[in-house]
């Protein structure tokens, strides 16, 4: 049994490892389900997602590189705070972490009266291998739900809040 | 889906591990999870199998390291865990590693509420003219997701009071209301379990209603002097909106720009028989006189 189980997590690794060479997440995008006054134009919709999706990117970059730094133009509040500990954290440990997104499904669910936030749902499935510098500790592949709430600044939607959820 | 091929140092890495396992076999442990945990709440991991090893549980929220003996359960304290997640937790011993993940939910009770609330300052009596969203956290600062009834009490002193509850929904609600039609600084109050934000609303008169003015005899001149002036509330425009009185005569025109002082506004225009006057303020036209004597 306990062959059986070392062989199982070795060869997960492998097909993780595996996917961590290959391209980028597939994105779907899904009709936003509101039921705000605020109508939500094409063009902020596409801007939200474009700026979540470049935040998963700024994030994997960031947790993989232990860079908080990394973090500043994408995310701001509590979810900068959350991931900078979480990246101080891995450092202190003399570990890593790499995310590799296979896919988004996103749906924008709330977009508030005042136009200040808007909030949507990622159904993702990724790859996660924990590192301690270059050797793989673990390896895992993960769906999960997220949730996140965008804020607009000078020039860009920012994740504020990044958590995911009990599917 | 995409399927790719692994490429050679991947293979390469997992020929190691697999050459790996057999040693490991020996000491291999179990991990016991909880399935949910609770943001902030103490977390007991259950392991088993014997000797060192090291567990480790990773996600966005955070990041833990414990040395453990297998066998024994590793508990962690309240506060350890405080942010909702995702995570991967893993034993790391002899080269093997037994792994699991499980979700960390927020807490029950609301402790903060992020209330957004437009405009800051406007008319008395605009329908819907009050939005509020809120977004409600736990002590910890996660999203509360269960569903939550929000109430939104909005009140101006002397006034009445306007009241909606609604339910949250992934840890959002929002409403509209109408401003009251009463002047001052409106409390807009958000609420949900006990937790609660307020918010100041500057609620100021709308638009003159039933502009009217009256004019007297000064010599040489007309005085000019509107009634009080007042919204369709019956809210005393503040002082300082300008009204504007302009005489017409023989094909010219004087006009008169004065502030309203004390409700009401007061000018003088050269006396000619025959003269059409009218006043105005603002969007508003009032009455017009026509000046016989």
């Amino acid at each position: 049994m306990k062959i059986l189980r070392i062989l199982a997590v070795a060869l997960a690794a492998c097909s993780v490892a595996s996917a961590l060479t290959g391209d980028e997440a597939e994105v779907h995008v899904q009709a936003p389900h509101l039921d705000t006054p605020r109508p939500l134009n094409d063009t902020t919709r596409q801007a939200a997602i474009r700026d979540y999706l470049e935040s998963w990117k700024t994030m994997t970059e960031a947790l993989e590189q232990n860079r908080p730094a990394l973090l500043d133009a994408d995310f701001a509040g509590t979810a900068k705070d959350q991931l900078t500990a979480t990246i101080q954290q891995q450092a202190a440990l003399g570990i890593r972490t790499r995310f590799q997104p296979r896919s988004h499904t996103i749906q924008i669910i709330f977009y508030s009266p005042e136009g200040l936030s808007i909030q949507l749902v990622d159904n993702i499935e990724y790859d996660v291998q924990i590192l301690n510098k270059n050797k793989v500790l673990t390896a895992k592949q993960v769906h999960a739900r997220y949730i996140a709430v965008l804020t607009p600044t000078e020039v860009r939607w920012r994740v504020r809040l990044f958590q995911a959820v009990s599917e | 889906m995409r399927h790719a091929l692994p490429s050679l140092p991947a293979w390469l890495a997992c020929g190691a591990l697999l050459m790996a396992s057999p040693a490991a076999r020996t000491q291999s442990g179990d991990l016991t999870l909880p399935q949910k945990a609770v943001a902030g709440a103490a977390l007991t991991v259950q392991t088993s199998g014997s000797g060192p090893a090291t567990l480790y549980i990773v996600g966005t929220g955070a990041a833990l390291r414990r040395q453990v003996q297998l066998g024994d359960a590793v508990s962690f304290a309240a506060g350890d865990l405080d942010i909702a997640g995702h995570y991967v937790a893993f034993l790391e011993h002899g080269g093997a590693t037994d792994v699991g993940e499980f979700d960390v939910i927020p807490a029950a009770q609301p402790a903060t509420l992020a209330f957004l609330a437009k405009p800051s300052r406007l008319s008395v009596d605009l329908h819907d003219g009050v939005s509020g969203a809120v977004y409600i956290f736990d002590a910890y600062h996660n999203l509360v997701l269960r569903p939550l009834p929000v109430s939104f009490q909005l009140s101006v002193p002397g006034g009445s009071t306007e009241s909606r509850t609604v339910q949250s929904h992934d840890g959002a609600a929002w409403t509209q209301m109408n401003s009251s039609s009463r002047e001052g600084a409106a409390k807009f109050v958000a609420t949900a379990g006990n937790a609660s934000s307020t918010r100041v609303i500057e609620q100021v008169p709308g638009d003159p209603c039933g502009l009217k003015m009256s004019a007297q005899p000064d010599g040489q001149k007309i005085a000019l002097s509107t009634d009080p002036i007042r919204d369709c509330s019956g809210n005393p425009v503040p002082d300082g909106t300008i009204v504007t009185f302009t005489e017409s005569f023989d094909g010219e025109q004087t006009t008169v720009d004065v502030p309203v002082k004390k409700d009401i506004a007061q000018a003088e225009v050269p006396a000619h028989a025959g003269a059409r006057i009218t006043v105005a303020t603002g969007v508003v036209l009032g009455n017009e006189i026509r000046w016989a004597r």
